[in-house]
């Protein structure tokens, strides 16, 4: 027998072999997805913008992002501004701004979420509760902005049941969002969340602006709806709000996973691996300790990062 | 302060700002008449017939067309009567100034009003095209057209109308409001109808440009918006979006623009009037301007900045009345 055919076989054998271990992958994936409301894989967005002239540059707004959320369960994203939170949200529900690609997998219920699949269940299954007033239109009084407009009866008391179950009186259906708090505003956006039955609920930095009293009932509303057996993906700047609300919490620089800990685990700098997490479980205020030292190095980790992750 | 005093304050302001702005136009088209160089003997009467008439003859047509009063005491006494109520009587068409332009206002109030709507309604239809998808090839196409038509002159468009449909298509007269050769009488409004489509369709056109690429620009800051983001979030269609959010948020900017760029239409009359022969208060203005009538120039200029204000004030009420933002904060304070 010649050699050479019988290295191409062994190869093709290989290939086969390759393949099958990448279906027994997939089929392990899905195994492993059963349980998670949203996986995402290796998710990266990018831009392209236009330079100087017609030059053409992509800009990488988040690369290589991996997380996932359980029913029941909420998974917080913490991260710095400018490290993609917003994006990942608007990845998962398919409507980044026109000039933006993405790449990698998210999984929805065990199944891929394609494009079209996300425009069916966005605003179904999948709602978003963004961050400010800013979502709301101007000019639309809170009661069609909560309804979407649907005027039949069973919708309009359902949405009236909502608004007071957030302690919203029926007035407020007739305002416009200028003449509503922060607090109220807050509240009508996850009224529009839960005006549906959610399996995802993804809430876009819910807290900033509020007291921490304000803040820690809206958590409490979050844990409500998780506890409906709905999955919370929380994204937030702020830590200290996500270890006391979230289950879980993956830390995000740069648009890059860092890691991922169980909420808990973050009071204990040992039980946590990466350098920057160990770095950002120091900073928090409930472990500084007095003679300040440990906060020291944070200049050393930034730059560390910087390495690392190339911005 | 209570509702009341407030309206009469909010009307007495607009009353005397009104009256500051007639009187500051009346000004300076006086001004620009007395500077100019045109003789109203030469012009109107000519050097033939003015040099076969005796010097008595001359000193009355000079006392008929003022020449020879300094221009301050003309302009008071043209002022005075006017506060009475008196806007004089036309030296050219020796007729009242207010019967005049009563005549030509009304012929062209179906140019101005059909332009300033079919204007308005494309370019807020042609906005929203644009706007609804930036960089889109409808987008291309709208921007691209505005922008021509922005920067090409209104007569021009008038003349290109009348060489296409008027002189080569044979589709539409080429001038006048009403047909040659027919008694006053007998002149039925579909002929005058027929004789207003070239002239406000060139005229339209001209008011397209600003609507249309202002409308976009708001269309777009609106789908670019964080309530169209969410509205997308929560399921809605594109055309709900369109209609439910878009149209909410760009109408009202859409209407105080057109409002106020009745002063385009109003001045973009007096070209295209000129090209299509259409007898007009645009025309009568540029026949006044040239044979130096002064009364009638400036009740033209008084009555046409009368219209571009009360254009201005409507698209001011108008702002108010819509705009919760603005009426619900005007009846909190």
């Amino acid at each position: 027998m010649n050699i050479g055919i019988t290295d191409r076989n062994t190869d093709i054998v290989d290939r086969n072999a390759d393949i099958a271990n990448r279906d027994a992958d997939i089929v392990d994936k899905s195994k492993g997805v059963e349980n998670d409301v949203l996986k995402v894989e290796h998710l990266s967005v990018s831009f392209t913008q236009y330079g100087r002239g017609l030059r053409r540059r992509t800009l990488h707004a988040v690369e290589d992002l991996n997380l996932s959320v359980r029913a029941g369960e909420i998974v917080a994203v913490a991260g710095s501004s400018g490290s993609g939170k917003s994006l990942l949200a608007h990845a998962v529900m398919g409507i980044l701004p026109y000039n933006a690609n993405m790449d990698g997998t998210v999984y929805y219920d065990g199944e891929i979420l394609t494009k079209e699949r996300a425009k069916r269940l966005r605003g179904r299954e999948i709602v978003l509760v963004p961050q400010s007033v800013s979502y709301l239109d101007p000019l639309m009084k809170i009661g069609p902005q909560v309804t979407k407009g649907k005027n039949d009866a069973a919708t309009r008391e359902k949405s009236r049941r909502v608004l007071a179950g957030y302690g919203l009186s029926e007035d407020v259906e007739e305002k416009y969002p200028f003449q509503l708090s922060g607090g109220m505003i807050r509240r009508v956006l996850i009224a529009t969340a839960v005006m549906e039955t959610p399996k995802l609920v993804i809430a876009d930095e819910p807290t900033p602006g509020l007291h921490p009293e304000a803040a820690k009932r809206v958590m409490g509303h979050f844990r409500e709806i998780a506890d409906t057996g709905a999955g919370v993906l929380l994204i937030t700047h702020d830590l200290e709000l996500a270890l006391s609300a979230a289950d879980r919490i993956t830390v995000l620089y740069g648009g890059r996973t860092v890691g991922e800990a169980a909420a808990a685990d973050f009071l204990c700098e040992e039980k946590l691996e990466h350098p920057y997490m160990k770095a950002l479980c120091r900073s928090m205020p409930k472990n500084w300790n007095w003679d300040g030292y440990k906060l020291c190095d944070s200049g050393e980790i930034l730059e560390y990062m910087r390495k690392e992750y190339g911005r | 302060m209570t509702q009341k005093t407030g309206k009469l304050k909010f009307i007495g302001k607009q009353a005397v700002r009104m009256a500051v702005l007639l009187f500051l136009a009346s000004v300076f088209a006086f001004a620009l008449l007395t500077v100019s160089p045109v003789d109203p003997l030469q012009t109107n009467v000519g050097q033939t017939a003015l040099g076969s008439m005796s010097p008595e003859q001359i000193e009355k047509l000079k006392a008929y067309w003022g020449a020879g009063v300094p221009p301050v005491k003309r302009y008071l006494s043209w002022a005075a009567a006017f506060i009475r109520g008196d806007m004089g009587i036309s030296l050219l068409y020796r007729r009242p100034v207010a019967a005049v332009i009563a005549e030509k206002l009304a012929n062209s109030a179906l140019l101005l009003f059909s332009a300033w709507l079919i204007s308005g309604a494309l370019g807020f239809l042609m906005g929203i095209l644009a706007g609804k998808r930036r960089g889109g090839l409808a987008d291309r196409i709208v921007t691209g057209v505005s922008l021509v038509i922005a920067g090409t002159p209104a007569f021009w468009i008038g003349m290109v109308f009348l060489m296409i449909f008027a002189v080569q298509l044979k589709l539409f007269p080429i001038g006048l409001s009403v047909p040659i050769g027919v008694a006053a009488d007998e002149v039925t409004l579909a002929d005058r109808l027929y004789h207003a489509v070239l002239p406000a369709a060139a005229l339209s056109v001209t008011g397209i440009s600003q609507i249309a690429l202002h409308t976009r620009e708001k269309m777009i800051e609106v789908m670019e918006s964080d309530y169209v983001l969410f509205a997308r979030a929560r399921g809605e269609s594109e055309t709900a979006v369109i209609l439910r959010h878009g149209l909410r948020n760009i109408l009202l900017p859409a209407m105080t623009l057109q409002l106020s760029s009745v002063s385009e239409i109003i001045g973009g009359s007096v070209l295209i009037e000129q090209v299509f022969s259409y007898p007009g208060l645009g025309q009568a203005a540029v026949t006044a301007g040239l044979g130096a009538d002064v009364p009638l120039l400036l009740g033209i200029t008084v009555i046409t900045a009368a219209i571009v204000f009360l254009g201005n004030m409507t698209a001011n009420i108008l702002y108010g009345v819509v705009d919760p933002r603005i009426r619900e904060g005007a009846m909190r304070g």
